[in-house]
């Protein structure tokens, strides 16, 4: 079972960490909090950089390629992403909006429809609300209901999630509202190579693809191999990744949380405990398998998200895992999410709002049965 | 500024609204395209030349009112000859709520570097004859939605700087009690509704709120008279929500005045880069109501404006638009470097400075002399600095906030795993942030 799998993600192109052996997995869950270089050679690179070597290598090769969306010209772009593309590009390549997300989104979908490939940026995910009726109904629901006649090969993407102090309507993380919708791809990258990998393969994927970002990982930097860096290098849509081998409790997690759990692992790993943590990439399609496979090897589960517990990303996990490995479940599956409220301004609100590392490593010891159950906690 | 400028006829700057070509070039064209904002009341005349229609307001709308920038324009030139504007206690209190706006503004910049204040924090520096020009003449019931730069219209409209600056820190004692922060002020005690994020949000929601005075009168036949002011900026104003709240208002002559801070930059974009016609007050007429040009940086003229629309709303005959001319003197938010902006551009509006400018009308005209002014600037820096130390000594909200409020009946989180609704377990109160 286990070479099964370990083939399937090979196959699956995940492999540039893994093909490297053992001993780059021990490194890796503290890579991305240490500026070391390597004796590989790994060069570093922050997500900032890999979105905008991702973006600026897509719209080289492809004209057909153009980028809309607030403050992405001129500005250099809200979070400094899309820094450089108007002076290579152009403005008829590089589109400053006015602030209508409806309005250009619609176009977005309109120019898609006739084979262009656009890259609309939303200045955080919070405002693609303005546009969702675009998003679900013309873009998910086009290719459907045309019968195939009407394709929208286009991406969303944008900082996704909270930030820090940024108050309630800047702070949801869209990722289970998104990836319920059938037509859509939701991806939500962790490490640079990630960003890279995943933003290439969503700009060339020919449905509409939601790439959740999170604004707190932008500058932090991680190495890069040297086939990441080549320009031809995508990342499969729809398989997760296993960031750290372990056999006790599997941990899934994806974008910012991804960092939380390979921290709570290390953790855990000195208390005797062998966390197997999974970087989800792709939200939708879920990688079903990979999750599944895991659980069947640690027996236990916790699912970390970022956004409001009810109808979850952890939700759908725990289902699918019951559904398909339910005999192999030895505790029951922990769903750690943030806090069901608004996200609250006070800073020491907003700590308590969003999962912290001690939220993960109490949920995998509740999970191993090594702590006390689970009731009102100090 | 006393008396209104002659009408400028610009020289053409076509190449400025023609924002494909100005994206070409450097931004050093950013220069020209200031131009047409230097002093003048009418704006770009060039644009009707282009369309060969030279009187275009009265054509797009055959209805009674049109655009009313000339008839305000006769009517203030008429009482500044005869006599002031303003009373001297009128006066005072113009300049103490603008100073009080601009002290406030300056310490939460000085509070944010010191790391006091997170998150988002847009300052008003620069617009305070807008806030106090409009807001000033509103009572204790009429209404005031706002956008993320929402701090002097609280502070305008009532709401003590202690509680602004509690709010700001993240403290319990704040106007919303640290949950909601900078960009989202909440007062009911004095109808300040907000405080959005999102631009255009507030917009329909202040045309809901002067909905509800009109009904209150006409269905409940309450005596309400109660007016709401709708603040909001340039970059709004191309937004689908905005035109369906024109359309929505006019239609059912709702008593709301609809307030444009057009301060000509949405963070780095440029209002003539952003709109296909940069006349915002010309919309106003397409919808049926009148649409109101005014210089946003001298707070006398825009409390005339403000008193005729405010008049026109209170007596029923329905809405109206109003299109300031103002400026930011800082960035976007604390976080914006501000690097697009000609330096041109903020001199020229440096130098027409609203609380200068009323500063030098109270003096000219003899309302008040110099020491009163700075008696009034001291009271102010007094409050603004016992605010901050309120805000200090203020404690952190307790865990058990965390989960008040997000239900008005807290039966809304559900009935636990014992049977009983989980509010009442006493549990509950400690938080458990992990789910």
């Amino acid at each position: 079972m286990l070479g099964v799998i370990r083939h399937k993600a090979l196959s699956g192109g995940v492999v540039s960490s893994l093909a490297n052996g053992q001993s780059m997995q021990r490194i890796i869950p503290g890579i991305g909090f240490l500026s070391k270089s390597f004796s590989s050679g790994a060069k570093e690179m922050t997500v900032r950089e890999a979105l905008n070597s991702a973006l600026d290598e897509e719209m080289s090769a492809d004209p057909k390629v153009f980028l809309m969306g607030e403050e992405v010209g001129e500005y250099q772009g809200a979070y400094k992403i899309s820094k450089g593309l108007l002076e290579k590009y152009g403005p008829e390549r590089v589109l400053d909006t006015p602030i209508t997300e409806a309005g250009f989104t619609g176009i977005g979908i309109g120019a898609a429809y006739y084979g262009l490939r656009p890259v609309v940026e939303f200045m955080t995910f919070n405002f693609s609300m303005q546009a969702i009726d675009h998003i679900i109904n013309s873009a998910a629901k086009s290719n459907y209901m045309s019968a195939g006649q009407l394709s929208v090969p286009m991406v969303f993407r944008g900082p996704n999630g909270a930030a820090a102090g940024v108050g309630a309507q800047h702070s949801q993380c869209y990722a289970s509202w998104y990836a319920s919708c059938p037509g859509l791809k939701v991806l939500s990258p962790y490490s640079s190579e990630d960003a890279r990998g995943l933003l290439k393969a969503a700009i060339r994927d020919p449905d509409p693809v939601v790439f959740l970002e999170n604004e707190l990982l932008y500058g932090e930097s991680f190495p890069v191999s040297a086939e990441a860096l080549d320009s031809s290098f995508t990342l499969p849509i729809g398989k997760a990744k296993i960031e750290r081998e372990g056999k006790h409790v599997t941990i899934t997690a994806f974008s910012k949380m991804v960092g939380y759990a390979l921290k709570a692992a290390d953790i855990l790993s000195k208390e005797g405990i062998s966390a197997e943590v999974i970087n989800l990439r792709s939200i939708r399609p879920l990688d079903r398998n990979t999750i599944n496979a895991s659980v069947r090897k640690t027996n236990r589960l916790v699912t970390v998200e970022e956004g409001f517990p009810q109808h979850g990303v952890g939700a759908e996990i725990c289902t699918s895992v019951i559904e398909e490995s339910f005999e192999y479940l030895d505790a029951p599956v922990e769903r750690i999410a943030g806090a069901d409220v608004p996200m609250p301004y006070a800073a020491n609100l907003e700590r308590m709002a969003v999962p912290q590392i001690e939220d993960i490593v109490r949920a995998a010891k509740r999970a191993c049965y090594r702590s006390v159950p689970m009731a009102a906690a100090a | 500024m006393s008396a209104f400028s002659a009408l400028k006829i610009q020289p053409p700057q076509l190449h400025g609204l023609n924002s494909k070509k100005f994206a070409e070039k450097s931004p050093s064209c950013l220069k020209t395209i200031s131009n047409p904002f230097l002093g003048s009341i009418q704006r770009i005349p060039n644009l009707r030349r282009r369309r060969g229609v030279s009187d275009l307001p009265r054509a797009a709308s055959p209805s009674t009112i049109v655009a009313i920038s000339e008839l305000v324009k006769e009517k203030t030139s008429k009482s500044a000859a005869s006599g002031l504007l303003i009373t001297r206690e009128e006066g005072l209190e113009l300049y103490e709520d603008m100073i009080l706006g601009r002290s406030f503004e300056d310490m939460c910049a000085q509070m944010y570097y010191r790391g006091k204040m997170f998150g988002f924090v847009h300052l008003y520096n620069g617009q305070e004859a807008v806030s106090t020009g409009f807001i000033k003449l509103l009572t204790q019931s009429d209404s005031v939605v706002s956008t993320y730069r929402d701090h002097v219209h609280s502070l305008s409209k009532g709401v003590s700087a202690r509680s602004v600056m509690s709010e700001l820190f993240g403290k319990t004692t704040g106007c919303c009690r640290g949950q909601g922060g900078s960009m989202h002020m909440f007062s009911k005690e004095h109808n300040v509704l907000g405080g959005f994020a999102f631009i255009g949000e507030g917009i329909p929601v202040a045309t809901g709120a002067a909905f509800s005075s009109k009904y209150r009168r006409e269905v409940l036949k309450e005596e309400c008279d109660d007016v709401t002011l709708a603040f909001f900026g340039d970059g709004t104003c191309n937004n689908g929500q905005f035109f369906e709240c024109l359309n929505m208002a006019a239609l059912w002559k709702l008593p709301i005045v609809f307030v444009v801070e057009n301060n000509l930059w949405a963070i780095g974009m440029s209002h003539l880069r952003a709109t296909s016609d940069p006349e915002i007050w010309k919309k106003g007429p397409a919808f049926g109501m009148p649409g109101i040009h005014v210089d946003g940086m001298d707070v006398l003229k825009v409390r005339e404006v403000a008193k005729e629309a405010i008049g026109r709303a209170r007596r029923g005959e329905g809405p109206t638009l109003v299109e300031c001319e103002t400026y930011r003197f800082r960035g976007h938010s604390l976080a914006d470097p501000d690097e697009l902006r000609d330096p041109a551009e903020k001199a020229h509006y440096a130098a027409r400075d609203p609380i200068m400018a009323l500063k030098k009308y109270i003096i000219e005209n003899n309302l008040a002399n110099e020491s009163e002014l700075k008696v009034i600037e001291k009271k102010i820096d007094e409050i603004v600095e016992e605010a901050v130390e309120f805000a200090d000594k203020s404690p952190l909200p307790p865990r058990s906030q965390l989960l008040e409020n997000v239900f008005a009946d807290p039966k809304g989180f559900g009935i636990g795993p014992d049977g009983r609704y989980r509010c009442e377990d006493p549990g509950f109160t400690e938080g458990t942030a992990q789910v």
